[in-house]
């Protein structure tokens, strides 16, 4: 276990301006299972990869429906991922009650993002221990967003958390290009290849590990689940794998993101230990 | 002067009874009268009209503030544009009116502050309105008006009401106070014979509404303003114009 003096707790600064504790919660998410989400013009999708924790339980629910307008897919602690959703969906009810209409997502998720940061400037708290893809549709056209743990949120064209999701990054970038334009059935396809490529060379998406949302212009968010996926991972059964096991783990050591294009330079100074994956310091 | 052989003076005189409650001279308690002051408005302001044409809202009130009878204030605008989708009129207490405009300014301004470029909707502040309304009635201190939401939303006219108790309706013509009676017959009448009018016909029925208007509800006045929004041409409001009069014709008026 890494441990400094610096991380006792979630306010403590280390001299180089880190807080270890919200690094830490970072991790968290790197911990959980790998979710997709990506949006075209009219649509956005969020693709989670399902555990079960034994062979005897059943595969946990991976994506949680907010409003008719929003879904979220988690990645980490799935009870603080439980609170989170419990206040999106309250805050997209009041929002409604008041005022008639579907909450905007920026609305949303800045209220979200300023819960989240309380966590992060209190001795008597800790962070979520949770990152979120949320996909939604509203006037301004469909969104994913992708929450932290730091509290920071970011507006994404694409984008994959959880473990080994670098290689589900990958293959976001290079076909982002493709996503624009394209259909929902094209969306959740391009998903299912970027969550593939997360898995290791001997397992493969099936009707049990793999949950499906989508919500888009005139359709309400929607969660496929167990056989109604079948229909979507056919189209993508037999294509020739991409990155997949050692090329994965290789991508996997590099801490980029590179669907975030504002991100600073990374070479701030660095504690001896621990090395984290990402920066909480935009 | 102290009489060493006398009896000693009271120790305690004049005070309460040891271990009783003492009543300070200037002070009476009694149990506190339930405020009155919203059970009646104060300077009221009379009937908005409103009317939906093909592809805008037309809406129109006067300027008068009236202390019951006497018509004190005669330059009391209460037609106001809430931002580009949303015009609002209001008849009733025109105190509580100012105080509704200052915190539905203050709605925009932070809608404004947000910058996502999301207006706030005429029937999103019809049903906020609903709300506010509703709960200042369930506080037993209720906004003493009838609000009037005008505008155009998803490319449709809108209309709906809200008064003092939280109901609220919608409606292609709305009238309020004296006008609900008088003048609403008149358009609805109008509606029936022509059920999609332009805005120049519209605008003209409201003028001829508010000049009946004008003739037959005590608490009127000749000036008023009406505003107007258009799905093209966007939205206005003119005045203060004023009503042709002609006492003339009371002679002739039997009844």
């Amino acid at each position: 276990m890494f441990r400094n003096q610096y991380d006792s707790d979630v306010t403590v600064w280390s001299p180089q301006g880190r807080l270890h504790q919200v690094e830490y919660a970072m991790e968290a998410v790197n911990l959980g299972s790998a979710t997709v989400g990506l949006k075209c013009k009219d649509y956005a999708a969020v693709i989670a990869l399902k555990r079960a924790s034994s062979e005897l339980s059943a595969y946990q629910k991976k994506i949680i429906p907010i409003d008719d307008h929003i879904g979220i897919a988690i990645s980490g602690l799935t009870a603080d991922a439980r609170i989170l959703s419990r206040y999106m969906r309250n805050e997209c009810l009041n929002y409604k009650y008041s005022l008639d209409t579907h909450m905007p997502l920026n609305r949303l998720i800045s209220m979200l993002g300023n819960k989240m940061q309380l966590c992060t400037q209190r001795y008597d708290r800790r962070p979520f221990g949770v990152g979120l893809l949320v996909a939604g549709y509203d006037e301004n056209g469909a969104h994913i967003y992708q929450t932290c743990p730091s509290a920071n949120f970011y507006d994404c064209k694409a984008m994959s958390i959880g473990a080994r999701s670098q290689s589900a990054r990958t293959y976001l970038e290079k076909h982002l290009d493709e996503l624009g334009p394209c259909s929902l059935e094209e969306l959740i396809k391009h998903g299912l290849r970027a969550l593939r490529d997360t898995l290791p060379p001997e397992v493969d998406l099936n009707t049990k590990n793999v949950s499906i949302g989508y919500v888009g212009k005139d359709i309400k968010f929607k969660i496929l689940e167990e056989g109604e996926t079948a229909p979507y991972l056919a189209l993508i059964e037999g294509e020739e794998r991409r990155g997949g096991g050692a090329a994965a783990a290789e991508i996997e050591a590099q801490p980029a993101d590179p669907l975030r294009g504002d991100r600073p330079e990374g070479d701030d100074p660095q504690d001896p230990v621990p090395t984290v994956a990402m920066d909480t310091t935009e | 002067m102290f009489d060493p052989m006398g009896a000693p003076p009271a120790l305690w005189h004049n005070g309460p009874t040891p271990g009783g409650f003492y009543n300070f001279p200037a002070i009476q308690t009694r149990p506190s009268e339930p405020i009155t002051h919203s059970k009646s408005p104060v300077t009221t302001a009379t009937s908005v009209i409103a009317l939906a044409y093909d592809k805008g809202v037309v809406i129109a009130g006067d300027l008068l503030a009236s202390y019951g009878s006497l018509a004190r204030y005669k330059n009391c605008p209460r037609i106001l544009k809430v931002n580009e989708n949303i015009l609002l009129g209001a008849s009733g207490d025109y105190a509580d009116f100012q105080y509704i405009k200052s915190f539905i300014e203050q709605k925009i301004i932070d809608e404004e502050c947000i910058g996502d470029n999301i207006k706030l909707k005429p029937k999103s502040l019809y049903c906020w309105l609903t709300r506010v309304m509703y709960q200042r009635r369930s506080k037993f201190d209720p906004f003493w008006n009838n609000i009037i939401v005008a505008g155009i939303q998803d490319g449709e006219p809108f209309l709906g009401q809200v008064d003092k108790l939280g109901t609220a309706y919608t409606d292609r013509a709305i009238c309020t106070g004296y006008a609900a009676h008088i003048v609403l017959p008149i358009i609805r009448d109008f509606l029936d014979k022509n059920p999609n009018p332009t805005q120049a016909e519209a605008k003209a029925l409201v003028l001829k509404c508010m000049e009946v208007l004008y003739y037959r509800d005590a608490r009127s006045f000749s000036k008023f303003q009406i505003g107007i929004m258009d799905k093209e041409a966007g939205s206005s409001i003119e005045g203060p114009l004023t009503c042709e009069e002609n006492w003339e014709i009371a002679l002739v008026a039997k009844n």
